[in-house]
């Protein structure tokens, strides 16, 4: 049943990646939120995260053929092997830095997914058909807390802009495109990320003019993290992410 | 013995939604499909979201009755696509939730920043307000109702 096609697994381990990456800094907020719902939104966001992570990585190992599972992705590979986009990896600063990435990232992922809801490759589609219903929640949800704090009062406006113009630059890297990311779109497998742009950016500065924010303007755009360059930060959360799992192989409840 | 197909859908009946213990995986839609070759049974089922916890326990659930029903040969499939959605469960789920105090999915969240209009499930007013888009489980938000002051979960169309 499992077909062998080794772009399609490079490409789920980047989204897979994406996903696994950002449920863990999400995570970070467990017990630290600013209010009691807030917790269990970010938790419930994580979750969604994980979930499609799991099946990501799962379609990964699969197209892979080398009989790696989901767990032997997620907790056997060493920094340079994790193909996630950097902005994922960021430290999460205060709240507005944290909802300011959260806002970038799924003002990307909705379309993504959306797109790759009629993907020729049928477990992907499934897998879109799924996360693209949750990640419009995950976007009402940031929307929501950038526009009440940057439209709030001048200590929030000023922290929501300083996180927004600090993962801003991060942003870049979400829609460079590369040999596997051509040929993939030609095959009709991958969304084309050019064509993502466009729309998360009138999402973005929709939700940012509400916001009484503007938009950052930068030249700088860091990137590296699909061929495996991190962030310093990057490491700290790997060492948490796979401590257990590698101190102990096997382990289970 | 021969085994049915009815026989097979009979047994699942008994088993519930972990999280919500009013509604029967069939209620909740999660049940899509049974099949039977001889003695061996084919369920499949999908998740109602990516991350949900609750699918291992559904799987172990639906061995553990067909097993204690002498079906031994069982098998427990997913499936992703169709993507699950709240159309799928059926009106006496949504009858048996909000009975139960659970506010049954309403319209789908098309736009962003729309808020659905949901009525109270303890005094059936619409004067309601939602407190937070996610509550216990990622499928529930939390919301009170204005007329009865009582709090409640509603389930989000999805």
């Amino acid at each position: 049943m499992a077909v062998q096609d080794l772009d399609v697994a490079a490409y789920c381990l980047r989204l897979g990646d994406d996903a696994l990456v950002l449920a863990q800094r999400l995570c970070e907020w467990a017990a630290r939120s600013p209010q009691l719902e807030e917790d269990v939104a970010l938790m419930n966001l994580a979750l969604d995260l994980l979930g499609q992570s799991r099946s990501l990585l799962t379609l990964a190992g699969e197209r892979e053929g080398a009989g790696r599972d989901e767990d032997d992705l997620a907790f056997l590979r060493d920094e340079p092997d994790f193909v996630n986009a950097q902005l994922m990896e960021l430290d999460n600063g205060d709240f507005g830095r944290t909802m300011a990435r959260q806002l970038l990232v799924s003002a990307w992922s909705l379309p993504l997914w959306d797109a790759l809801v009629t993907s020729t490759d049928p477990d992907l589609a499934a897998i879109a058909g799924k996360a693209v219903k949750e990640v419009a929640y995950h976007l009402d949800h940031a929307r929501s807390w950038v526009v009440r704090l940057g439209d709030g009062t001048e200590e929030s406006h000023r922290r929501m802009q300083a996180g927004l113009d600090e993962v801003w630059p991060y942003s870049f890297e979400l829609f460079e495109s590369d040999d596997l990311l051509q040929r993939l779109v030609e095959r009709g497998v991958a969304a084309d990320p050019a064509a993502l742009q466009p729309i998360w950016l009138a999402t973005v500065s929709e939700v940012v003019a509400e916001a009484t924010l503007s938009l950052p303007e930068t030249d700088w755009r860091p990137a590296g993290g699909r061929r495996g360059t991190h962030t310093e930060a990057f490491g700290y959360l790997l060492a948490e992410l796979q401590h257990l799992h590698r101190s102990h192989p096997g382990v289970s409840w | 013995m021969v085994t049915t197909v009815e026989q097979v859908r009979e047994v699942l009946a008994s088993v519930h939604d972990p999280e919500i213990p009013v509604l029967t995986i069939d209620d909740l839609g999660v049940l899509r499909d049974v099949a039977v070759d001889g003695t061996h049974v084919t369920v499949t089922i999908t998740p109602t979201y990516s991350g949900c916890p609750a699918m291992d326990e559904i799987r172990a659930d639906i061995v553990t009755a067909l097993a204690a029903a002498g079906l031994d040969d069982a098998e427990v499939r997913t499936e992703l696509a169709p993507a699950w959605t709240t159309d799928w469960m059926s009106e006496d789920g949504r009858r048996k939730l909000r009975e139960y105090g659970i506010a049954p999915p309403g319209e789908l969240l098309l736009q962003i920043g729309r808020r659905p209009e949901i009525s109270c499930p303890q005094c059936g007013s619409s004067d309601t307000e939602e407190m937070a888009r996610f509550a216990s489980t990622s499928c529930k938000s939390m919301w009170r109702c204005r007329a009865c002051r009582e709090p409640f979960d509603h389930f989000k169309a999805h």
